[in-house]
């Protein structure tokens, strides 16, 4: 028993390590791909981009051997208090933080600059599953659905304001932890019916869709009253609150999307529902991002053979649009693998997740996947063009340290956990 | 259901749809593109110098001259010595000033031309200091020169290639050069080489940042061939000096080969003027110029009606139809009489009243008479004057007559040598008979031809029966021989032993005929004076004007060494001007030198301008 807590290797999950090496190498491959020219060689460069990476990869190393270093249960002991501390980095922002593309998101020390919503995501993991690790802790009651709302949105808020709406974005994934720890389904099922009817909305209008809306809930009552000859005597409430409910949702999507949103975001929108062909103004990185993936074909043109990715022909192509350097250097062999890595190191973590012993590392463990699995979603959708344009970074490929650090971190506290079960208890 | 596969479903979901839309985008649509066609890649070409043009004998008349300009891209310019700079140029600050301007609004990444044209010696100077400049660079430019403001028709002119040929030709890019008249046209294929390619990488900008995939998919350029022609550079300039002031042309050919020597047209151009920039301003006063037609090469495309040279071709099928010896004669009594009424006779200035005319007096004196009766029995020896014009039309067909002759220069006329199935159309009830076209027995009613049909007719008289397609190119230097078509003898219709008489008609014409004013010492030429009459419909009316002069001649009478028509409009009877032209241009090629420098003077200061004013002067009082 001694022995294997002196191992720090001891127990922990190899697979996943390898499928992290695996993303890592390859992202830093592609970036080195879209930062290089000929003229800087040195792999070692710091004054490029790749170079620093590759220095933010060295350091993620010792990083990961610190972690597996601490014993497993200071993460629960000390959860509520790394919690505090990023909200107040966060808050701090406001004060002193640093404007880098219109976003007050990072905090500048000279010669680096960190971005504390990077690590914010596992400070908010930890605290929800020192939550939800109360074994007498149910959600089915109001006041404790409430209290998990507040631990998820409180740094969403902070951060959609800086503005980083994309990164904000991520923390509803965490409803499905919740469901996964006993929320009703009707937040999930409410969510994507809302998300469904305002993409409908914005694509058919708000006449024809609320028409739809009512035609459909009218023949689902009429089928409940005279084919299950349920009698609907008592509900005539419900179902006129159904009825005004949906009414003003269609209605204040409406009312939102023309007067509160700003015309890029309406662009955004627009682009993707085919409403606007506009390939050069806000249409570009779009247009540019979805040619470029095109123009890989099956097996793509080779490493450093993408003459698209070479003339900067995507904006933010190291960063957020790096899934396109794959799609025209790798081709549909490059991307397609890189979906199914990122597949089943998300799978993984949900089947260790599962085998998880005490409450907080299985929740710890659905918290850290679905935050993976909503940033590949959202970025790779917006980069072939799927989604609308929602600044996000790949993990492991975009470039950026805190980036890197903070799903290292992420995953990495889980590793340990995962490893120290078979001690634990 | 467990809750934890709710989103395990989703993951696997989105899996499916991504890799879905992936294989979508990436495999299903893919168009047949290869690389070069990216948008990423620019393709830039690598012109070869373009062939020089050398005449027989060697002596260069098109090369290539670098044209020199100052290219900027705003971008990259750095703060400068404007005042040094303009100095430098020798430019104001005004010009400087809205130049770069222009150039910035235009495009600030992309060059375009800030000064155009600087001299050789400016170009050396600058080049040392243009360094300094960062953003200014000069670019050179081949443009074709001609050393000798001669020839132009010939050697014709490069221009920018045109939309429709561009589309056709996957060779040419637009704004590239073209040969587009003359030699350049002809062989446009030899002159130009094949441009190399060159592939670059470009950004987002446009701008280039390096080769493509280091070049792998570049190609070289091969250079240009240099052509030699069978052109006599001195005898062509002699002779357009002569015939300046009158319009008409020149042809002169070698009859032991078919090489054009000379290739005369008057008005013609200054070739040097279709060059680079001034090419546009030039070509529209050409082109545009209805009464001189400078452009409009009279040697190749004029149809005139042959005149009296064409009883040489009468006399050559008489004698072949059997119909008349040389011995046979005719009387002439100052006309031919081919009908009963008081208009029905074609007159005649041979002078000889009753004597009997034989052929070779007949050639030599051009009697219309003596013609007339050989080409009345020519038709009248079948069975029907359609056969008989048939027959007829055939020898004189055989003469590269009525038909293109098939020469290497882009342009001609077929001009015209009558059928039966003409004048079947125009008399539809078939009454026409051998009298009715009697005016062809002289070269005049519906004949036509152009001059170097008349050129090369002679030359198959001078080669007693037999031509070679006439040709301008002697040697492409690529060590190809020069195409069967012009090396294959065409045979004449006519046995050479009949020659001998109608050449000694035409050899009379010198030593006693109408060209015994201009003829040579030492050589033997032989030749025929031709007057054409010619008219004009203008608003419907057929006006008359002063005759067209013509003479042809090969010389010297055995081994003939050159042929030649000479072509004067409104030049007026053939011994005045074209007699002595064609002796002079004899002279000159045969020996380089001149003695009769009385004539030689008297055809310089020939000008017919006044004849040509009158014509116009017509034009515009009947318009009044």
């Amino acid at each position: 028993m001694r022995a294997q807590r002196n191992n720090i290797f001891f127990g922990i999950d190899f697979t996943l390590v390898f499928l992290y090496v695996l993303l890592v190498l390859f992202g830093w491959m592609n970036i080195y791909a879209a930062s290089h020219s000929d003229l800087q060689s040195d792999l070692f460069d710091f004054g490029t981009k790749y170079g620093k990476q590759l220095l933010w990869i060295g350091m993620s190393f010792f990083l990961t051997v610190l972690i597996l270093l601490i014993d497993a249960k200071t993460y629960e002991k000390f959860a509520s208090i790394i919690y505090m501390i990023s909200l107040l980095s966060l808050m701090c922002l406001f004060l002193f933080g640093k404007k880098i593309n219109g976003a007050t998101s990072w905090y500048d020390f000279g010669g680096f600059s960190i971005q504390p919503s990077e690590f914010a995501k596992f400070a908010a993991v930890l605290a929800l599953a020192r939550l939800l690790s109360d074994r007498q802790y149910d959600l089915k009651l109001l006041k404790n659905q409430i209290k998990a709302f507040i631990i998820i949105f409180l740094p969403a808020i902070f951060i959609t304001l800086q503005p980083d709406p994309g990164s904000g974005l991520v923390y509803t994934a965490f409803f499905f932890v919740l469901y996964r720890e006993g929320l009703p389904i009707y937040y999930i099922a409410v969510g994507l019916v809302a998300i469904a009817l305002f993409i409908l909305t914005l694509a058919f209008g708000f006449n024809t869709v609320l028409l739809c809306c009512y035609v459909v809930l009218t023949l689902f009552i009429l089928y409940l009253r005279y084919y299950r000859k349920i009698s609907l005597k008592f509900h005539w409430l419900k179902i006129m609150g159904l009825f005004a409910i949906i009414g003003l949702f269609v209605f204040s999507v409406d009312y939102i999307y023309n007067n509160i949103f700003e015309q890029r975001h309406r662009d955004r929108f627009n682009i993707l529902l085919g409403k606007n062909t506009d390939t050069r103004g806000v249409g570009y990185n779009t247009n540019q991002s979805v040619l470029t993936i095109k123009s890989g074909g099956f097996s793509g043109k080779g490493y450093l053979q993408g003459d698209r990715t070479q003339g900067d022909f995507v904006p933010e192509q190291d960063t957020d649009y790096i899934f396109s350097t794959i799609g025209e250097e790798w081709g549909f062999i490059g991307t397609s693998l890189v979906v199914l890595i990122f597949t089943l190191f998300v799978l993984r973590i949900l089947q260790l997740a599962e085998r998880q012993k005490t409450t907080f590392s299985r929740v710890y463990g659905y918290g850290i996947a679905t935050v993976f699995f909503f940033h590949y979603l959202i970025n790779i959708g917006m980069v072939i063009g799927l989604f609308p344009t929602i600044g996000i970074p790949l993990p492991f490929f975009s470039y950026g340290g805190s980036g890197l650090w903070g799903f290292t971190i992420l995953l990495f506290i889980f590793i340990k956990l995962d490893a120290s079960k078979s001690y634990e208890l | 259901m467990k809750r934890g596969h709710l989103l395990t479903f989703f993951i696997i979901a989105v899996a499916v749809v991504y890799i879905g839309k992936l294989f979508f985008l990436q495999v299903a649509s893919q168009s047949n593109q290869t690389p070069l066609q990216s948008s990423t890649v620019k393709k830039i070409f690598d012109y070869p110098e373009r062939g020089y043009i050398y005449d027989r004998n060697n002596t260069l008349l098109v090369t290539n001259k670098t044209s020199y300009n100052l290219m900027v891209i705003p971008r990259e310019v750095q703060p400068l010595d404007t005042l040094e700079f303009c100095k430098l140029l020798h430019i104001d600050k005004n010009y400087f000033l809205t130049k770069f301007h222009k150039a910035k609004k235009w495009s600030p990444r992309l060059p375009s031309v800030f000064l155009a044209h600087l001299s050789k010696e400016d170009y050396a100077y600058l080049q040392e200091k243009m360094h300094r400049y960062k953003g200014f660079y000069i670019d050179k430019k081949s443009l074709r020169y001609y050393p000798f403001n001669s020839a132009a028709n010939i050697l014709g002119y490069v221009n920018e290639v045109n939309d429709e040929t561009a589309k056709k030709n996957p060779y040419y890019q637009s704004g590239e050069l073209i040969g587009t008249t003359g030699v350049e046209k002809q062989y446009e294929n030899l002159l130009r080489g094949t441009k190399g390619v060159k592939y670059l990488q470009r950004d987002h900008f446009n701008k280039i940042i390096g080769p493509f995939k280091n070049g792998s998919y570049d190609t070289l350029p091969t250079a240009g061939k240099d052509l030699t022609l069978t052109l006599d550079i001195e005898l062509q300039q002699y002779g357009e000096s002569l015939m300046k002031g009158k319009r008409g042309g020149i042809v002169a050919i070698e009859p032991s080969s078919g090489e054009i020597i000379s290739l005369i047209t008057m008005p013609n151009y200054d070739p040097n003027l279709m060059v680079g920039r001034l090419r546009s301003k030039y070509s529209v006063q050409f082109f545009n110029d209805s009464i001189n037609k400078p452009m409009y090469d009279r040697s190749l495309l004029a149809q005139y009606a042959p005149g009296s040279p064409f009883k040489m071709i009468q006399g050559l099928i008489g004698l072949q139809e059997n119909i008349i010896t040389p011995q046979t004669s005719f009387r002439c009594h100052h006309g031919y009489r081919y009908g009963a009424r008081a208009k029905e006779i074609m007159g005649c200035h041979c002078g000889i009243v009753n004597e009997p005319i034989r052929l070779r007096r007949g050639i030599a004196k051009s009697c219309n008479s003596y013609f007339s009766n050989v080409y009345r029995r020519i038709i009248e020896k079948y069975p029907s004057a359609g056969e008989g014009m048939d027959a007829w039309s055939a020898h004189a067909k055989s003469f590269g007559l009525g038909q293109y002759l098939g020469y290497d220069l882009p342009q001609g006329q077929k001009g015209l040598i009558p059928d039966a199935a003409l004048y079947d159309r125009w008399y539809p009830d078939g009454r026409w008979r051998a009298t009715y076209t009697i005016s062809n027995a002289i070269g005049q009613g519906q004949i036509l031809t152009t001059p170097i049909q008349l050129a090369n007719m002679t030359a198959a008289i001078a080669n007693r029966g037999f031509y070679y397609t006439p040709h301008i190119l002697k040697d492409s230097n690529d060590g190809q021989p020069l195409s069967s078509k012009y090396t294959t003898k065409h045979q004449t219709t006519i046995d050479k032993n009949h020659f001998a008489p109608i050449i000694e008609g035409m050899h009379d014409v010198f030593k006693s005929g109408t060209a015994k004013h201009v003829r040579l010492k030492d050589i033997e030429i032989c030749g025929k004076t031709g007057t054409a009459e010619n008219f004009k419909r203008i608003n419907g009316q057929k006006v008359q004007f002063e005759d067209h002069s013509i003479f042809v001649a090969f010389a010297p009478k055995d081994k003939p060494k050159i042929a030649l028509v000479v072509y004067i409009e409104n030049g007026g009877f053939g011994s005045m001007i074209a007699a002595p032209i064609t002796s002079l241009m004899i002279e000159k090629y045969l020996t380089g030198t001149i003695t009769n420098k009385w004539w030689e003077q008297k055809m310089l200061d020939t000008n017919l301008k006044h004849e040509y004013e009158k014509q116009l002067q017509f034009v515009e009082t009947s318009e009044e």
